[in-house]
């Protein structure tokens, strides 16, 4: 274990917004922004100025757990998770309902909670709050879709806790050891652990959820639960099994799954779910290779992923909220009546697509060149193919089909003012990362000397997203939606286990009813076999009449009066 | 509708439209004249980088190549967005 250092206010700083969230619902009017604005300012406070390493210690069990631990990679991700529970709250404030925003900051605090985890056990639960936060932010949409997939959602979840939990036992078993530090995979129980925390990356085969359960959402709903569950896996993996080669197939198949499935869909909102995918991808491959550049890299792609996918979908829900529509079939032509919205959607795609100058391209790129570096070829190539493909799937279509494409004759306004400020405070944030990039640089987990900002860098990222957007254009009319869904893992217990339980409950229901029935015949011929010899003109149970025990006492008398005189 | 349909959408604009597109494509290759790129990947023997207009040809047809690639397994994949819904 490591060594406790003593703190004046040690307390784990995702409580704050846990049990912060439950004055949610007792604040109304002006205090409740108030709330959730300073909630994640104190939380944030609270995550600069706790010394490095262990502040408290909880004896539980034989063990002592560690719920307030420092370290730069946790600061980092507690950082960004805050700061997007702030304008995320924001966004929701005046539309969201009560029961989502207070889901949202348990949801929030939760994953506040883990970035400070020192111990397998704590992390273990505040891993499971988390996916009681989500669903409930789900829930929250209030409509029977929602309700279901956030059930799918769980059935998931939970089952990646149990595998967590078994696989924490297991390793608490063998070593008895519960820090949560760098680990290999090489027991059973490490490897469960791993598994555990790649089922809410959403590595294969589990990969569906995130399509299936975050676009039925409310607007805001969508936009909290992109930034948390993942990126709380990709800090676990980070902590836990850097250079984990495993993970890097892994992640590359989950880079050209996003990007496939985003290119295949229809909704707005699932194409950007699919492209959360895509862009985790990235963070596991870059986790798999396990150099300080690379591990830098995830973290500094997860911060800025989480800036701009928000912003993606804080822009989508917008378009949702103002237009009731949700498809790209049925969109078109937006930027005419929501330019602003429009601008800030594009900001977004811009980032994700690593666009000079934004965000996207000073984090990427130190993914693209750690995998250079190691000169691990195919990897590289594969990274540079698939940064391509994030400019078709998420970087044009997405605004292309919602703003531009053909004229959907919609004329919706402006979201609300609220929703705006948000998109325009997560939009100044991807460009001044990507100007000053040295700010997120020096908060990294490693010392980087790294400069993105070099001719031949610019010239070369330049030419990959502006023929890929050629190709995008070029390739349009093998890009026309169409009203159809693409199937995925989750066929498997949407619809091949539903069809297996469905078969069963009336193959089981027939067995069940042809022995009972056969039982209950017997039963009854039993019944029936009983009454014929007691019942009331049985041969063993009818009442004989008064008479004739008259006649039988008689008798013996008779009888023994006989023997008397004999 | 009544109002006058954007200039986005006129018919007239669409080559003028695919001439910007094409115009700054031709911007973007234009510096390679100038510069000498350098492996990316040094000491791997892999110089394929370095030669004219890489970044270009690949981008270009990696994305092709995902773009038929999506086509292809939709055949097989795709159904109609009620599929669940029974």
């Amino acid at each position: 274990m490591n060594e406790v250092v003593s703190s004046s206010f040690a307390f784990p700083p995702g409580l704050i917004l846990v049990l912060g969230a439950f004055l949610i619902p007792f604040l109304k009017g002006i205090l409740r922004p108030i709330l959730l604005i300073g909630l994640p300012i104190l939380a944030l406070t609270l995550v600069w100025t706790l010394p490095e390493g262990n502040s408290v210690s909880l004896p539980f069990l034989d063990y002592a757990l560690s719920p307030v631990h420092s370290n730069p990679e946790g600061r980092l991700f507690a950082t960004i998770f805050l700061i997007m529970a702030m304008v995320g709250g924001l966004y929701a404030w005046k539309q969201a309902n009560t029961l989502e925003l207070t889901a949202a900051f348990i949801y929030a605090g939760s994953a506040v909670g883990v970035t400070f985890a020192g111990d397998l056990i704590t992390l273990f639960i505040f891993w499971e709050i988390m996916a009681l936060g989500s669903t409930a932010v789900v829930w929250a949409a209030g409509t029977e879709a929602a309700y279901r997939a956030s059930m799918r959602y769980l059935l998931v979840h939970f089952l990646g806790g149990v595998i967590l939990m078994a696989g924490i036992t297991a390793h608490v078993m063998a070593t008895g050891d519960i820090t949560f530090t760098s680990m290999k995979p090489d027991s059973i129980g490490k490897v469960l652990i791993l598994i555990g925390f790649l089922i809410n990356a959403g590595a294969p085969p589990f990969s569906a959820w995130i399509a299936d359960t975050y676009p039925e959402a409310s607007p805001s709903g969508t936009v909290f639960l992109s930034a948390f569950t993942t990126k709380t896996a990709v800090f676990a993996l980070l902590v836990g099994f850097p250079g984990a080669e495993i993970l890097i197939p892994i992640g590359l198949y989950m880079v050209f799954y996003g990007i496939i499935y985003a290119l295949l869909e229809n909704d707005m909102r699932r194409i950007l779910a699919y492209s959360i995918v895509n862009q985790v991808g990235f963070m596991v491959v870059a986790i798999g290779i396990g150099t300080s550049l690379s591990l830098n890299g995830a973290s500094a792609h997860a911060f800025a992923h989480i800036i701009y996918k928000a912003l993606l979908l804080m822009s989508a829900g917008s378009v949702l909220m103002m237009t009731g529509k949700r498809k790209c079939t049925d969109l078109g032509g937006l930027f005419q009546s929501m330019p602003q919205t429009a601008l800030y959607g594009i900001i977004g795609a811009l980032a994700i697509s690593a666009v000079p100058f934004t965000s996207g391209f000073v984090t990427k790129s130190l993914e693209t060149s750690a995998a250079a570096y190691e000169g691990m070829v195919i990897v590289w190539l594969m990274l540079m193919a698939a940064s391509a493909g994030v400019f078709l799937h998420a970087g044009i279509k997405f605004p292309w089909f919602v703003f531009f494409q053909k004229d959907s004759g919609l004329r919706p306004p402006e979201p609300p003012v609220n929703m705006r400020a948000a998109m325009a405070i997560f939009s100044f944030l991807c460009i001044f990362i990507g100007i000053f990039p040295n700010l997120l640089y020096e908060i990294l987990p490693y010392p980087l000397d790294y400069e993105p900002y070099t001719a031949g860098h610019l010239v070369t990222q330049f030419q990959v997203l502006l023929f890929a957007g050629f190709a995008f254009f070029a390739l349009l009319p093998l890009m026309k939606r169409t009203l159809t869904v693409t199937l995925d893992f989750d066929w498997f217990y949407r619809r091949f286990l539903s069809v297996i339980g469905t078969e069963f409950s009336i193959h089981t229901g027939n067995f069940v009813k042809k022995t009972t029935d056969s039982l209950l015949k017997r039963l009854q011929l039993l019944f029936e076999k009983l009454h014929m010899q007691n019942g009331p003109h049985g041969i063993l149970g009818n009442t004989s009449p008064s008479s004739s025990m008259v006649l039988w006492v008689a008798v013996i008398l008779v009888t023994s009066l006989l023997l008397y005189y004999f | 509708m009544s109002e006058k349909k954007h200039w986005f959408y006129r018919k007239e604009n669409l080559p003028k439209l695919w001439m910007i597109q094409i115009g700054i494509l031709i911007l973007a290759v234009l510096p390679e004249f100038f510069i000498k790129h350098e492996q990316h990947l040094p000491g791997s023997g892999f110089t394929l980088d370095t030669t004219f207009g890489f970044f270009a040809w690949y981008g270009f047809l990696t994305c092709t190549a995902m773009v038929i690639c999506a086509k292809f397994l939709g055949i097989f994949l795709k159904r109609k967005d009620t599929y669940y819904d029974e």
